[in-house]
């Protein structure tokens, strides 16, 4: 009966109750909508950075991070790959690459690029490489004459695919080593700057130039899914890998070696908390009003209550309970519109009108909004918690009016 | 056997910085089962007497004891106990929920006292029928006349078997005709279930019923008169 009688106070004023509805609806949908534009833009910048050649994890020489030269690379190759092989998560994939600082020339231009040597066959699910094609194709293994360079760097060097281009590095002996490569292919990458970065070479062809044997520069790894995104799920495997990895190398996180970007996913976390509490507050003045409103025009009934045996807690309780009601019809209709938003977008919003910036923020052209349970469970948890917070002050005043007050 | 005994309370309001004795020593005791009205001229002190009665208020000084029991100093849930349990309330005007049907305001009180639904529901039911209110159960305040209203509230205040009945001028807002049998029907009330009703009024009918009236003038017994 507590409830019917709440649920009736509720609409005896509608449009009072419509009004503030409309507030925690609105509150409740922008809260979620903006949550999850927010987790698109930092799904998409982490998407794009792990698939910029960074992966979920990497095995490394503990040197190869500070000063990746040749000289910091892993000599015996042969363990890592046994144990990549066993102790991965299901679902992961995993590869070696060989990476050195080089120059890339022709008749026309010459301009400083970094070198990566590939496993054609395992590199297209590890990074941005084997889905990003403009012109030509991949290599294929066994393709050591083949390269692969970005479309911008392409345009910079004014060549086409079928053309060669020369490299030049400093070799394991410290001595000039160079040579000549067909280009096979281009890829096109989320920014301009990787294009201009990148060449690819197979793995064989980036050992030989170097002269470094078998030896790798990394081993890089990615998870499955969307695991990986956090230390949680990165430190198992980590901790994992380090029982058994040789004790001259290490496993370094993603978010080892892009401090930068967990600083502003952080920051991503800390601007949705504000942006919550700027619309709870808004909200917060809404809800006040309508139930300080409500209690003061039924100070006599309150009275009455009183009168009839009510305690100040039990009349804490009905107001909260009318507070309740408002606020579940308000959550429930918001997340739904909430709800709705998100997967009218789930196909992804295009942010390449804003290319430039997009790119200076390392976002990737679409950005697929989503929300987690967890988020779910917060916008709800704060506009719930607070909203019920802050009407304990209308209830309070409606206990503390007395019978005689009320009904004289 | 008193159900009330009132011992020397006097009663003083603060308006600003003028003290306005409403009561000013009243004593008196009334025994259980009593169908007595308070009356007095506006300002005599009825309501406030009432009032302290009925633990909604309390006294400057004095002692007030309900079924033997004291009720000044108590705290306010302590009080609000005790109405809950032993006093039915009967306003002028306002008195019942506006949200609810006839039959949940009488259900509310046994609700609160943690009465079973169906049993809740039953009593209701039978005391709604012994006011009159056959077939309106389910109406609610809005659809029913002022008499129809007054009658609810009777059933409220009885329906949980309290010691004492406390009505504020019930039958003010009414017509003869109404007030008439609404305390017609409260006689009854007091005749069938041993309820103690205590009034505060000027109606002439209210008096012309009790068997006991306590004329108040300047907040002390003026006078006493049993039928």
């Amino acid at each position: 009966m507590n409830f019917h009688m709440a649920w009736r106070n509720v609409w005896r004023n509608p449009k009072r109750t419509g009004i503030i509805l409309v507030a925690i609806i609105i509150g409740a949908w922008t809260m979620l909508a903006y949550c999850a534009l927010a987790r698109g833009v930092m799904a998409s910048s982490l998407e794009s950075a792990l698939n910029t050649l960074t992966g979920h994890i990497q095995i490394q020489n503990p040197g190869f991070r500070e000063d990746p030269a040749v000289e910091n690379r892993i000599r015996n190759p042969a363990p890592v790959a046994a144990l990549l092989d066993h102790a991965l998560p299901k679902g992961s994939c995993w590869a070696f690459r060989v990476q050195a600082g080089g120059v890339a020339s022709n008749a026309r231009n010459s301009q400083g690029i970094t070198i990566v040597g590939i496993d054609p066959e395992k590199e297209p699910e590890l990074s941005f490489y084997g889905n990003a094609t403009a012109q030509g194709r991949l290599l294929e293994p066994g393709d050591d004459r083949g390269i692969i360079l970005g479309q911008a760097l392409l345009d910079s060097f004014e060549t086409k695919i079928g053309r060669k281009l020369v490299l030049m590095t400093q070799d394991a002996d410290r001595e000039t080593a160079s040579r000549a490569f067909k280009i096979r292919g281009t890829f096109r990458a989320e920014m301009e700057g990787t294009e201009k970065q990148y060449v690819f070479i197979t793995l064989a062809a980036a050992q030989k130039l170097l002269g470094i044997g078998d030896n790798v520069s990394l081993a890089c790894i990615r998870l499955p899914g969307r695991t990986g995104q956090d230390k949680a799920e990165l430190n198992p495997v980590v901790e994992a890998l380090t029982r058994e990895l040789p004790r001259d190398l290490t496993a370094l996180t993603w978010i080892d070696l892009l401090p930068l970007l967990k600083g502003y996913l952080g920051m991503f976390d800390r601007f949705m908390l504000l942006w919550y509490l700027v619309v709870f507050i808004a909200m917060a003045f809404g809800l006040v009003n309508t139930m300080l409103m409500a209690v003061l025009e039924r100070t006599r009934e309150f009275g009455l209550l009183k009168a009839l045996g009510l305690t100040p807690v039990r009349i804490v309780k009905n107001v909260l309970l009318e507070c309740l009601v408002l606020l579940v019809i308000g959550l429930g209709a918001g997340n739904l519109l909430g709800v709705l938003t998100i997967y009218l977008f789930s196909g992804g919003i295009d942010m390449s009108f804003m290319a430039q910036g997009s790119e200076f923020w390392g976002l990737g052209r679409l950005v697929v909004p989503f929300v987690t349970a967890k988020d779910l469970l917060s916008v709800n948890a704060v506009i719930m918690g607070l909203g019920l917070l802050v009407c304990l002050y209308p209830a309070v005043k409606a206990a503390g009016i007395t019978p005689v007050e009320a009904m004289n | 056997m008193n159900m009330v005994d009132v011992k020397e309370v006097s009663k003083t309001y603060k308006q600003g910085k003028v003290a306005v004795h409403a009561l000013a020593g009243v004593s008196l005791s009334i025994a259980k089962g009593e169908f007595c009205a308070l009356a007095g001229p506006s300002g005599s002190g009825k309501t406030t007497l009432l009032n302290l009665i009925g633990g909604l208020d309390t006294p400057t000084q004095g002692k007030i004891f309900l079924d033997n029991d004291e009720i000044t100093g108590l705290s306010q849930s302590r009080l609000a106990s005790i109405r809950l349990n032993k006093i039915g309330f009967i306003f002028q005007s306002y008195n019942i929920i506006p949200v609810l049907s006839a039959r949940e305001n009488v259900e509310y009180v046994m609700l609160m006292q943690g009465v079973p639904a169906r049993e809740r529901s039953e009593r209701a039911r039978a005391v709604l029928d012994d006011v009159g209110l056959a077939g309106m159960h389910d109406r609610r305040p809005a659809e029913l006349s002022g008499g129809q209203q007054q009658r609810v509230a009777v059933a409220r205040a009885i329906v949980s078997n309290p010691a004492i009945v406390l009505a504020d001028e019930p039958t003010a807002n009414l017509d003869s005709q109404t007030g008439q049998g609404l305390l017609e029907m409260m006689a009854r009330m007091n005749e069938e279930r041993n309820v103690t009703f205590i009034f505060s009024t000027h109606d002439r009918m209210v008096m012309d019923f009790a068997h006991r009236i306590i004329r108040l003038k300047d907040g002390l017994v003026a006078h006493e008169q049993i039928k």
